[in-house]
């Protein structure tokens, strides 16, 4: 039993870490573009913004479920197989980067606008107020940011246990619910709300101590 | 070094087209302190965006040294922001770079080596007083320093203009002080032209050669800040530059004296001479003067005596002192 817990610990961590990789990969370019392109951002182009955030919009208002079962032909075509923790990354990815989208698209927005603004008097040219101003700016609420979507691509993941997905979620569904076992439904429970707590407050560390916005007292 | 011409700049928002500055001409010459006065919402912080086509004019033309800002490409415009540098009324500073880093900024755009940058940082931080903050951040700086690191890094490029939007507006008087003598330094010892945006006329009192007075986005008076401050045209200078106090309303058909230090005496008890000298009273109505290294700025109305020949004496006193007045009926 303790050794199932383990690996279904190992495969949820595995599922989790590397969708939310995957996800930032295409999430953070789409985030930002999304709020570059807004007709407040630093390139205004309003229709591909409208085109973008109406992709990202119709994706997340799926639910995960459904959109695990939908794009079971990609998975297969991607992994080969639509069972297993390496199958759950595929929809798992595909619903958390549009959700990675808009949490980077938020903290790119929070960015002070006058800040902004001096970058554009210094002669910046849009790639330069990118890399220079607006991502280490927006890097302390990009790290909280982090902190939230992996979080909930950990809920994501669990839920994936009801179609053949692996890790903690499985275990819960198929000893927890399936046989009855109340008490494995408890722990594996139990170990989500720890992996959850400690993602959250290590990002939250993290943003801190990455924030030089607070004042420090030596 | 700048023209201004025909410029006019409207915004279209939803609420439909707005004009925020109407057919302005400027010229700003070489080395000078220029300030724009107005009241906010009057145009002033849309025209000096103007200058560096962060607003890009609706119409008009904009010449910095020769060149036609609107005729440039894309790459030649961020190439001339480089030789103009801004500072403003929020500072804004990068809140996660070191003064230092923030002074690199601009330079690291320019595409100044990292090492040639920082030994750029850290002489601009001696000039500014700050050497000893080079790793602080914004947040670890007080109001002032923080300008202080922003006109640092406006520096960088070696700009031949600096503008300033509102940049001592967020700071207390004392602090003020310290950031206009800083300003006056930097165009005495670099010849940087200057262009000042302000609602407060103490500041272009203390620093400017001469003033564009801007109401409901037109100018409606330049001129030397002198000749502006003694001899106010437009109604909106008046309410600017006159003294508005409830002793002087009241007592409006008396004969008054508006006197002027423009920083060109010097700092001395200059009434009481000026009675026990001209043995003639007056009473003083209105009083706002300073001293600003042993000059005299500000202004003051006195009440006359009923006595020509006490007023003719009163004003040779003034004139060998070399102060400015007026006589006036104030509110007349």
């Amino acid at each position: 039993m303790l050794k199932l817990l383990g690996n279904g610990i190992l495969e949820t961590l595995y599922m989790t870490v590397t969708s939310t990789a995957l996800a930032y990969i295409i999430g953070l370019p789409l985030g930002i573009l999304l709020s570059v392109t807004d007709r407040t951002g630093i390139t205004p182009i309003p229709t591909l913004n409208k085109i973008l955030g109406f992709i990202v919009n119709l994706i997340r208002s799926v639910p995960f479920l459904i959109l695990l079962v939908a794009i079971l032909p990609i998975t297969r075509a991607i992994v080969g197989t639509t069972i297993g923790s390496t199958a759950t990354i595929v929809p798992l990815v595909f619903a958390a980067a549009p959700f990675v989208a808009r949490m980077v698209e938020s903290s790119i927005k929070e960015v002070d606008a006058g800040v902004i603004e001096a970058a554009h008097s210094m002669g910046s040219s849009p790639v330069q107020i990118i890399y220079k101003v607006l991502i280490p700016e927006a890097t302390p609420s990009l790290i909280i940011g982090a902190a939230i979507a992996i979080t909930t691509i950990l809920g994501y993941s669990a839920m994936a246990g009801f179609v053949g997905g692996g890790g903690l979620g499985s275990i819960a569904i198929n000893y927890g619910y399936y046989r009855y076992q109340e008490d494995v439904m408890l722990i594996t429970v139990l170990l989500l709300v720890v992996i959850v707590q400690i993602f959250q407050e290590v990002g939250m560390k993290i943003a801190k101590v990455a924030d030089k916005r607070i004042r420090s007292e030596k | 070094m700048i023209r201004l011409q025909n410029i006019s700049k409207v915004f279209y928002t939803d609420s439909g087209p707005v004009e925020a500055l109407k057919d302005i001409n400027l010229s700003i010459k070489k080395g000078e302190i220029f300030g724009i006065i107005g009241l906010s919402g009057a145009g002033k912080s849309t025209l000096v965006r103007c200058i560096n086509f962060l607003e890009k004019p609706t119409e008009g033309n904009v010449i910095l040294d020769g060149r036609d800002l609107g005729g440039l490409t894309r790459k030649e415009l961020l190439k001339a922001r480089q030789s103009i540098g801004m500072i403003f009324q929020g500072f804004n500073l990068l809140s996660q770079r070191n003064a230092l880093r923030n002074i690199c900024f601009p330079l690291e755009i320019a595409g100044v080596s990292k090492s040639d940058a920082k030994a750029r940082a850290y002489e601009l931080l001696d000039i500014v007083g700050l050497s000893d903050k080079a790793k602080a951040y914004p947040s670890q700086l007080s109001g002032g320093q923080m300008q202080r690191v922003a006109i640092a890094r406006a520096l960088a490029t070696n700009p031949k203009v600096l503008l300033c939007d509102e940049a001592t507006s967020a700071l207390d008087p004392n602090t003020t002080q310290s950031i206009l003598e800083l300003l006056k330094d930097i165009n005495r010892k670099f010849g940087v032209t200057i262009v000042v945006i302000t609602h407060e006329m103490k500041v272009i009192e203390q620093i400017c050669n001469r003033v564009a007075v801007i109401d409901r986005s037109r100018i409606v008076e330049q001129g030397d800040v002198r000749e502006v401050f003694m001899r106010p045209k437009s109604d909106i200078a008046k309410q600017l530059i006159l003294p508005k106090s409830e002793a002087v309303e009241f007592l409006t058909s008396r004969r008054c004296l508006r006197i002027v230090f423009d920083g060109n005496s010097s700092f001395e008890p200059i009434i009481s001479n000026m009675t026990l000298e001209c043995h003639a009273v007056v009473n003083i109505l209105f009083a706002d003067t300073k001293n600003i290294d042993g000059k005299a700025f500000g202004q003051m109305v006195l009440q006359l005596p009923d006595d020509d020949t006490a007023i003719e004496r009163i004003k040779a006193y003034l004139e060998s002192k070399n102060i400015l007045y007026k006589e006036e009926y104030l509110n007349a």
